[in-house]
């Protein structure tokens, strides 16, 4: 079998069965019980030479509508931002992408470095006192901070605001049946946690209160108020973030947040068709030790020289076993490196202004659509998402925008059946004003 | 600041200098204070570093020249299948049609990407001997918790909720127990034999009622293949438990024998390492599940399915776990490992296995001489010596690992599995050329003579790195976990 993946010979495969003391391949398989060997052959497609597949899976792609050639105005938790060319060029050296998890520091310092900086500027964004080094998602990172809440509490009751994204709502519940966590959840009201609800339910049982900020339907929540009430009862405060919202806005460490969330994809992560994405994980010091995966940590060598070390390795499954924080190995490591090289490249100033340009283009955008006539919902709080009623099932009006090149918003009758008609628009600093305005008057043609 | 630091990307920031390009802002501004309240507009800015683009290149350039990847040399990692990691993949997953998808556009304009989904959920059926799989996990540890979930889902649907014990062996990953965790149940540890299989005596006593699965690597973490494997499914279904396979390893055996075959009920790969999804330094990886028919009313939802010519998203599953990520799956990933099995076929899959399991057989044998080998089988696709003669003599497997380094190779795992003294544990895949594990094996011929002749230069190792050994008690006594821009650098001496 000759491969370019495999360098085996004849000569070699002979000279390597005689080393070994064996007069074939199949010998080294004599253990496999007769029973159970496998005799046939794979029924699946036949190789095929690079040219031919790559030919095949271009036409594959092609088939798939993408934000490249589209004007997308989908967001809801994936977003098309400004990707820096040059995160591109770093992950792709494969020194990174080719290496395993830092095990070994003295080979593998580049990789640690980044990974410290990395948990920096998570720190720098958010407000919290120490950061990991990533976690699958922004969803699978909220339901662990959940059952860390339920874990340092010894409470088994989330409360979950319904203005969290419904998809990781839907990720909190799954890791919460798993250690027979019950999760409620809080009505919202006008786009928004209803706080006196929450002030209704919370109780002495509850092991923390989630919310997102900006919440799912684009608005900013009061997160001092909702810290406050977790924290009269005991329970941690849960704050699953946007972190490019956050060169903008108050930071959740600011506003008692015990731990901060989200998904780092709007830092240089391409949409993907909803992964590999970033998922972040920060908290205050005292949960330090109850933190899930990997952290890389600053110490010296015996010459005095800085150097980087995965550390307080005994919360973890590899060491732990059984009595492990969380059972996560394998992270999103080169994601995070993405993320670095865009948030160093946004830098102080980049982070605020591509923040301002979210809310300005949403601002303008707001104004357009209101002004043919179509009512935007809640606010006024808007980061970079509109509620807008469009007045006809969205899935009509999504295929009319995309004869104008345009990706339409979310179709928010899918979570909520109050809110037919009305889409989620996502309005990026990506957005011009040309795109919008076409959006705006494909909707006006509709209804002429 | 040590002379010899390497930079912190902060350490660089110079007031004034920026690396965006943002987009023009055509629309009028705004004044933020009418739009947000001034609670939430921040007062104090994030310290993200101010530097050029050919800043940033240089930095990260000097970081990947701090590291070591399978591109680097050899990396012969047990446990990890740390194989080459083909260009066509990075290729394919950058194609927009691919990568610039996103994952709630209308079902109609994403068929070229459900299609892959769906065919490599065929692809993977077909390899495992599993009827169903699904993509959703986005790693191997996740993948477990996953088929755990599922596993409980069907106990409590058959009024069983009093099966709360998951029984692991004592050699198996540290995943197995803490998934177990996370899914609910109670761990049970089974023995190992003298033989380095699972004990079937010692498993036959600990099931019983309440027994909810057993989960299993085959071959196992010693790399051997648990040949009573039959016998351990009828004990376990017997007591009406199921069965869970940790494909960890199945690059040793593919086309070879299939866990669906082996009377498996659950089962998960790790595309990141058979199916060569790159590691990424730690991630992102793709952890897929194949079950039993019985067992696929649990999947997690959506479930991609094909009816008539069009590719669906099906969230109509009464009796599913629910969702455990959002969206689908790590796409970007799996995408890499479809486009490897369609790259290899059914020959090169074979041919992976049978070229993978020659090369351990053969260090195996070139090793036995120098090293202890306390289970001398033929071994699969790794196997695990015993560093305690070296011990003797005063170099532990830490500083053989150490002194690996500077023959510029990535050490074997080591300390794993936990069943075995000074675990060295060896995985050389089926991309290595016989002069890359000559080459290797004389390196480690060398150390074990220079653990004789002259220890000191195996203790002290590694002797030319960009940094010695670290101190690790001190990280973890004294948490450094971020830069601040007023800590005094790390200067002061080790106590």
């Amino acid at each position: 079998m000759k491969h370019r993946y495999l360098p085996m010979t004849e000569q070699d495969q002979k000279d390597m069965l005689e080393t070994i003391g064996v007069s074939s391949i199949d010998e080294l398989f004599s253990d496999i019980p007769e029973k159970v060997r496998f005799k046939g052959e794979y029924q699946i497609k036949p190789a095929k030479s690079e040219t031919s597949l790559l030919k095949e899976l271009g036409r594959l792609a092609a088939k798939n509508i993408n934000a490249q050639e589209y004007a997308s105005f989908l967001g809801a938790g994936v977003y098309d931002h400004y990707r820096p060319i040059i995160v591109d060029h770093v992950i792709s050296r494969s020194e990174f992408y080719t290496a395993y998890t830092p095990y070994q520091p003295e080979i593998s310092q580049g990789e640690l470095q980044a990974i410290f900086e990395f948990q920096t500027m998570i720190c720098e964004l958010t407000g919290m006192e120490l950061a990991n080094s990533s976690m699958y998602d922004g969803g699978t990172s909220l339901a662990e901070a959940g059952t860390l809440a339920a874990g340092h509490t010894r409470r088994k009751k989330l409360l979950v605001s319904a203005t969290v994204h419904n998809e990781s709502r839907a990720v909190v519940k799954s890791y919460a049946d798993g250690q027979y966590i019950d999760v409620v959840t809080i009505p919202h009201t006008n786009g928004v946690t209803d706080i006196d609800k929450l002030k209704e339910m919370i109780d002495d049982e509850t092991a923390a209160v989630l919310v997102q900020y900006p919440n799912f339907y684009g608005q900013v929540e009061d997160l001092q108020v909702i810290s406050d009430i977790a924290h009269e009862h005991g329970a941690l405060s849960i704050v699953s973030a946007n972190p490019l919202a956050l060169g903008l806005l108050t930071p959740p460490g600011a506003l008692g947040a015990d731990i901060t969330v989200g998904d780092a994809q709007p830092f240089g992560i391409a949409e993907s068709f909803g992964g590999p994405h970033c998922g972040y994980f920060a908290v205050s010091k005292k949960l330090m030790r109850k933190v899930p995966g990997r952290l890389v940590g600053e110490t010296n060598d015996d010459q005095g020289r800085r150097g980087y070390v995965l550390t307080l390795q005994a919360r973890e499954q590899h060491i732990r076993r059984d009595k492990a924080t969380s059972n996560i190995c394998s992270n999103q490591a080169l994601n995070a490196l993405a993320a670095s090289v865009a948030m160093t490249a946004l830098g102080k100033e980049g982070i605020k202004e591509i923040a301002y340009q979210n809310i300005a283009k949403t601002a303008y955008a707001k104004q357009a659509f209101e002004k043919a006539g179509f009512e935007v919902k809640f606010g006024p709080a808007h980061f970079n998402e509109l509620v807008v009623d469009c007045k006809a099932p969205i899935q009509d009006v999504n295929k009319r925008l995309l004869d104008q090149g345009i990706i339409g918003g979310y179709d928010l009758s899918l979570v909520d059946e109050s809110l037919a008609n009305h889409a989620l628009i996502a309005v990026t600093e990506q957005r011009t004003k040309e795109e919008i305005d076409a959006y705006v008057q494909e909707l006006e043609a509709i209804h002429a | 600041m040590h002379k010899d630091n390497q930079s912190l990307i902060f350490e660089l920031s110079k007031p004034g200098r920026i690396g965006y390009s943002l987009p023009e802002l055509d629309v009028p501004e705004v004044d933020v204070t009418s739009i947000l309240s001034q609670g939430v507009i921040r007062k104090e800015d994030a310290e993200l570093p101010e530097v050029s683009e050919l800043d940033i290149m240089r930095h990260y350039t000097a970081l990947s020249n701090r590291n070591h990847g399978v591109d680097t040399g050899f990396y012969p990692l047990g446990s990890c299948t740390m194989k080459y990691n083909p260009k066509i993949n990075e290729a394919v997953a950058r194609f927009p049609g691919f990568a610039r998808v996103h994952p709630l556009q209308d079902e109609s304009t994403v068929q070229g990407a459900l299609e892959v989904v769906y065919d490599l959920q065929q692809h993977l059926a077909e390899i495992t001997g599993m009827p169903q799989v699904t993509l959703q996990p986005a790693a191997g540890a996740h993948g477990e918790w996953t088929a755990l979930m599922m596993i409980r889902a069907f106990h409590e649907a058959n009024g069983d909720t009093q099966r709360t014990k998951v029984l692991v062996p004592d050699s198996a990953h540290g995943t197995n127990p803490a998934s177990a965790t996370v899914a609910g149940f109670d761990t049970v540890t089974v023995k190992s034999n003298e033989k380095g299989l699972v004990d079937l005596e010692d498993l036959k006593s600990k099931v019983g009622p309440d027994t909810a699965a057993l989960m299993l690597t085959n071959p196992n973490t010693l790399g051997l293949f648990e040949e009573d494997i039959l016998e351990m499914a009828a004990v376990v279904h017997g007591v009406g438990g199921k069965l869970y396979y940790d494909g960890a390893n199945l690059n040793a055996v593919m086309s070879k024998a299939r866990p669906g075959d082996m009377g498996f009920d659950a089962v998960h790969l790790n595309l990141h390492k058979t199916f060569t999804g790159p590691h990424g330094g730690g991630g992102p990886g793709s952890g897929p599940v194949g079950v039993t028919d019985e067992l696929a009313a649990f999947m997690p939802k959506p479930v991609v399915q094909k009816v008539d010519d069009r590719f669906v998203l099906n969230y109509d599953v009464p009796q599913s776990i629910g969702r455990v990520k959002p969206y689908y799956g790590n796409f970007g990933i799996y995408l890499r490992a479809y486009t490897y099995i369609r790259s290899m076929g059914p020959d090169g899959l074979k041919a992976v296995t049978e070229y993978a399991v020659l090369n351990a057989n053969y260090m195996m044998r070139r090793l036995e001489p120098y090293f202890d080998l306390p289970y001398t089988q033929h071994c699969k696709h790794e196997f695990v010596l015993s560093g305690r003669r070296q011990k003797k003599l005063g170099a532990r497997t830490l500083d053989m690992a150490k002194r690996l380094l500077d023959f510029g190779y990535h050490p074997p795992t080591i300390y794993f599995p936990l069943n075995v003294e000074e675990a060295i544990m060896i995985e050389p895949t089926e991309t290595e050329s016989k002069e890359t594990l000559d080459n290797f094996i004389d390196a480690m011929i060398q150390i074990a003579k220079e653990v004789e002749e002259n220890p000191e230069i195996v203790q002290e190792a590694p002797h030319t790195t960009v940094i010695g050994r670290l101190d690790e008690t001190k990280a973890a006594r004294k948490p450094v976990l971020r830069y601040i821009k007023e800590q005094s650098p790390v200067e002061e001496t080790v106590q």
